[in-house]
């Protein structure tokens, strides 16, 4: 039998340190749901998600109660939407977006992610009316997520797309001006997308994807800070020994909640996600794990090794414990989720540079940053670039989640509220990047990616 | 179905009596039980079948946070198989 120390143990986990199932995320593939019309297509996906996920959220509830485990976040991802609408002959693809925030309302979900486009190599028709349509769509909605992918370690850059998505994220942050930019926090550019990732904003349901499909992403920071707390003063290898036990348990968890809700659903199981994503709340904090492990202040040297030892160590931890890891799997650092990461920006410790270097180590990338709402589009773009280029040398996923907030400058803070937190304005580079990125085309794929 | 109850709260006169009594109302039979007190705080653990409650085991989870809430204490009940999964390969 389980003795009481371990019982307390994982009480003390759940109530004192912030152990949760971050998400429970539905993938459902609308590939059956194209029409010419766009309101017939819109009908017919706003169907098929209420009649698969009818249950979704009750399920996750009644988990929750009989495992006494919160799972805060019960979510849906749906295919590619520019590869659904595109027998559509409309130019505008907002009614989809529409759709799907109806949609996630009447399901009870607070993301559905999914109105993406993949276009690393080159853009179909439909991609470009995608992408030219998520400003509006996006400002439009309040529960849908956007994805573009850019780029891969086997197709190159897409600069064309990069150059595209600078213009794009500064379209959407003035249409959502009244909430500081807000719909740039539901848009990722990725580079090297996963195709079965839980947690948004960059969650789509790929098109290797079966119907349907159950991904559960777990979370812990406030555990794993909370295990290294006995190990002060130890070596490494004390700490990565630390942090690879914790990281299994926490691991285990959310495997048991994963067949249990796919059990219930009747949906099959896909992935445990491994990933340490942080919340605002005090003590959820990656940056508070990384200065336990003796940074003054995150950003400061030293972080980029501590990051690389904690993504390690949660993988090598969790990967026993499920019998299938997948989507991003790593630390996630988004700046405005973090009470660490902003107190260190605000500190000046932790810096936009700092934070492409910590990206080369760590999942995902450039995640919730605020910087100037002056900002020109072709900075963005080049940021977005800088961050593909790690993401395709590395053959690791990486991604942009930047908000040039309008109307705020450097020293401003830009509230968004709820899990999104807030996130201090960050400063960029002052120098132009504009003829860089007016050349468009394809940076080549690396020598790398020959593997055949 | 197995579940652990789990109680905590600062001690006092009859806890065992007033969760051992809720739990009886529900048909819920009591395999198990440890107890401490530390430090004033009384904690309980019981291995309990919930398999003859007549209720959801959501509502019975409700009922017992509920009651505790009312004198001050934190009952929860979970299904085992929560802790085997953490602390068993």
């Amino acid at each position: 039998m389980i003795n009481r120390n371990e019982i307390l143990q994982t009480i003390e986990m759940i109530d004192q340190q912030h152990l949760d199932i971050r998400t429970i995320t539905m993938g459902i593939s609308l590939l059956d749901c194209a029409d010419e019309d766009i309101k017939r297509c819109a009908d017919k996906i706003y169907c098929k998600i209420t009649r698969f996920a009818a249950d979704l959220v009750r399920t996750g509830e009644d988990i929750e109660k009989e495992y006494g485990i919160p799972i805060v976040n019960k979510r849906i991802a749906v295919s590619p939407i520019s590869m659904v609408a595109g027998s559509c002959s409309a130019e505008d693809y907002s009614p989809l977006a529409l759709a799907l925030d109806r949609a996630a309302k009447a399901v009870g979900v607070n993301f559905i992610g999914g109105f993406s486009a993949l276009v690393h190599k080159g853009f179909t028709v439909s991609d470009r009316r995608l992408i030219s349509s998520i400003p509006q769509a996006l400002a439009a909605t309040e529960r849908v997520c956007s994805s573009v992918n850019v780029a891969t370690t086997r197709a190159g850059i897409n600069m064309d797309a990069v150059a595209i998505m600078g213009g794009v994220i500064k379209e959407a942050a003035e249409l959502s001006a009244g909430q500081g930019g807000m719909a740039c926090a539901k848009l990722v550019v990725f580079a090297n997308a996963v195709e079965d990732n839980p947690f948004m904003a960059g969650a789509f349901h790929g098109p290797g994807e079966p119907e349907c499909v159950i991904n559960v992403g777990v979370s812990g920071p406030g555990v794993v800070r909370n295990a290294l707390l006995a190990c002060n003063g130890e070596p490494f290898d004390v700490v990565a020994e630390t942090i690879k036990k914790t990281a299994f348990r926490i691991t285990r968890m959310g495997q048991l909640v994963a067949r249990e809700a796919s059990r219930r659903l009747g949906v099959p199981f896909g992935v445990v996600d491994l990933s340490l994503a942080p919340t605002p709340a005090v003590g959820d904090s990656v940056a508070d794990i990384l200065e336990e492990m003796g940074l003054e202040s995150v950003g400061t040297h030293g972080t980029t090794a501590a990051l690389a030892l904690l993504n390690d160590a949660v993988k090598k931890g969790g990967v026993m414990a499920s019998s299938h890891v997948g989507g991003l799997s790593g630390a996630f650092i988004p700046v405005s989720e973090d009470a660490g990461m902003i107190a260190g920006a605000e500190r000046g410790s932790l810096t936009l540079d700092k934070l492409e270097a910590m990206t080369c180590v760590c999942s995902v990338g450039l995640d919730m940053i605020a910087v100037p709402g002056d900002t020109p589009a072709e900075t963005i773009a080049a940021i977005i670039a800088d961050e593909a280029a790690i993401g395709v040398v590395n053959g690791k996923t990486t991604a942009v989640r930047i908000i040039p907030a309008p109307g705020k400058t450097v020293g401003d803070r830009v509230e968004f509220g709820g899990l999104l937190g807030s996130a201090p304005v960050m400063p960029v580079h002052p120098f132009s990047s504009r003829e860089f990125i007016a050349r468009g085309g394809r940076i080549p794929a690396p020598l790398s990616s020959l593997k055949n | 179905m197995k579940a652990i109850v789990t109680v905590i709260g600062k001690d006092r006169v009859g806890i065992i009596a007033e969760v051992c009594a809720i739990l009886a109302r529900q048909g819920v039979n009591i395999l198990d039980i440890s107890q401490t007190v530390m430090q004033d705080y009384f904690t309980m653990i019981m291995m309990v079948d919930a398999s003859g409650c007549a209720m959801k085991f959501s509502e019975l989870s409700e009922l017992l946070s509920s009651e505790g809430e009312k004198t001050g204490l934190s009952v929860r009940i979970q299904r085992e198989e929560i802790f085997e999964a953490m602390h068993r390969i």
